[in-house]
């Protein structure tokens, strides 16, 4: 394992703005490279949109914003590859099969052949999807798309998870199982290139809390 | 960072084989185009046509079948989160719009491979000017990909796309139908096919075709951001 920086993820005044409207404002956070952070608060405080620019997929209206030792958004370029974000949709092509997005997952990010298909069968095998993985998409339920969208964010094996509520429309069985693909890094079956560092979006204050070494709670446009 | 090469044929791969499973854009261009053929048959009251009116209706007709497709060519990415999925990945992001081009060329050249025929069918009483159209059409399929890709991606994330999409297109996919037609007209002449300014619309349709494949490369990354 290479050294990863000293916190994986450094927020000053980090702000975002949809228009006019405020999503988030004023989010200040030192995560140290292989912690794991729980993120709550209410509908509408920010916290999707808060894991989306972590993810690059958001610019940051305003503050300062480092993740992996990368600013955003000037080198978010070096962010590609490293980020395993589970969001609400599970970015999986509904007329493939579940095995064939994780294939093309795994071309896209460059993980030879041989290799992709051993991590392919055994995450699928983790979350008891091996024998359903050759169904088309459109075909399967929310649940098991869901834990086929676990299987590629962590296809990559990132250095840095951003988990927007991983345990939706997930059985207790599918919760279990999921622990050992997103669970916290030392519940972890797979290493990465640095210490796995978990950001976590949840509606349980009381598990996440008993889970995570950190919490950061949001208020309405505003970090608590 | 994943070789381009590599990331580009996973996505031309996957492309190809959803539209073989779903057959959501081909069928439907080329239905579009063969009824069009029929209408302007009965329309214009012709059983065969030559030079210019033959050259406007192949190229009316690929012209909006074509647009039927360039409609469709982002539509996964938008509604199933592929240009997020893509945005997270190590590839350049050029890589997509050259990819998403090369999959709407080859479904122009699907079209084409099945209905030029059933145009000659139709209309053509001398055949020998199709194989001299091969060029023509291979010239003006890769402007059509390079600009509808350009103009569908910077389309399809609004709720009006589909009007969006011929709005920006049509105008500005006028001079390369200009070139088609005139280089097609003089090869479908009654008489067989001649070659007269032939160099010169194929040369403008070249200019053309490198001036939309470079503008969509270089711009492609700013209209991927948020």
């Amino acid at each position: 394992m290479s050294e990863a920086p000293e916190n994986a993820i450094r927020l000053r005044k980090l702000g975002r703005d949809y228009g006019d409207r405020p999503a988030l404002g004023g989010v200040d956070l030192d995560l140290a490279a292989g912690a794991s952070l729980a993120v709550l608060g209410p509908n509408g405080s920010g916290k999707s949109t808060l894991l989306r620019v972590l993810a690059t997929l958001l610019r940051p209206s305003r503050g300062e914003v480092s993740v992996l030792g990368s600013s955003l958004p000037n080198e978010a370029w070096k962010l590609r590859g490293r980020i395993g974000y589970l969001g609400h949709e599970p970015l999986l092509y509904e007329d493939l099969t579940g095995r064939e997005n994780l294939e093309f997952q795994a071309r896209l990010y460059g993980i030879p052949a041989g290799e992709a298909a051993a991590r392919i069968e055994s995450d699928l095998k983790l979350l008891g999807m091996s024998r359903r993985a050759d169904y088309r998409v459109s075909d399967y339920s929310a649940g098991m798309k869901q834990r086929i969208a676990i299987c590629r964010a962590v296809l990559h094996r990132p250095a840095l998870l951003l988990l927007d509520e991983p345990d939706s429309n997930l059985d207790p069985e599918g919760r279990e199982a999921a622990r050992s693909l997103i669970g916290r890094p030392d519940e972890l079956d797979w290493e990465s290139e640095a210490r796995v560092t978990r950001v976590a979006v949840s509606h349980d204050p009381e598990k996440a809390r008993s889970e995570a070494d950190q919490v950061l709670e949001l208020e309405i446009g505003v970090a608590a | 960072m994943t070789p381009s090469r590599q990331a580009f044929a996973a996505i031309v791969g996957k492309d190809l084989r959803t539209e073989l499973r779903t057959m959501r854009s081909l069928p439907a261009m080329v239905l579009f185009a063969v009824t069009t053929f029929i209408i302007f048959r009965f329309g214009l009251d012709r059983t065969a046509l030559s030079g210019s009116l033959a050259s406007g209706v192949i190229w009316t007709t690929l012209l909006f079948a074509a647009v039927l497709g360039i409609n469709r060519i982002f539509l996964p990415e938008r509604e199933e989160g592929g240009f997020d999925a893509f945005r997270l990945a190590p590839v350049d992001r050029p890589v997509l719009f050259t990819a998403k081009a090369a999959v709407l060329f080859l479904y122009l050249l699907v079209l084409e491979l099945i209905v030029i025929p059933v145009f000659g069918v139709f209309f053509l009483q001398e055949w020998s000017g199709l194989l001299p159209l091969i060029p023509v059409l291979l010239a003006t399929n890769l402007g059509l990909a390079a600009l509808g890709t350009l103009i569908s991606s910077m389309a399809v994330n609004s709720r009006a796309r589909d009007l969006l999409v011929p709005l920006l297109l049509l105008p500005l996919v006028v001079p390369l139908m200009i070139a088609a037609t005139g280089a097609t007209s003089h090869l479908l002449d009654a008489g067989g096919p001649s070659y007269d300014k032939f160099g010169t619309w194929l040369l403008v349709l070249g200019l053309y075709d490198g001036v939309f494949c470079l503008v969509g490369y270089a711009v492609f990354d700013f209209l991927l951001e948020d």
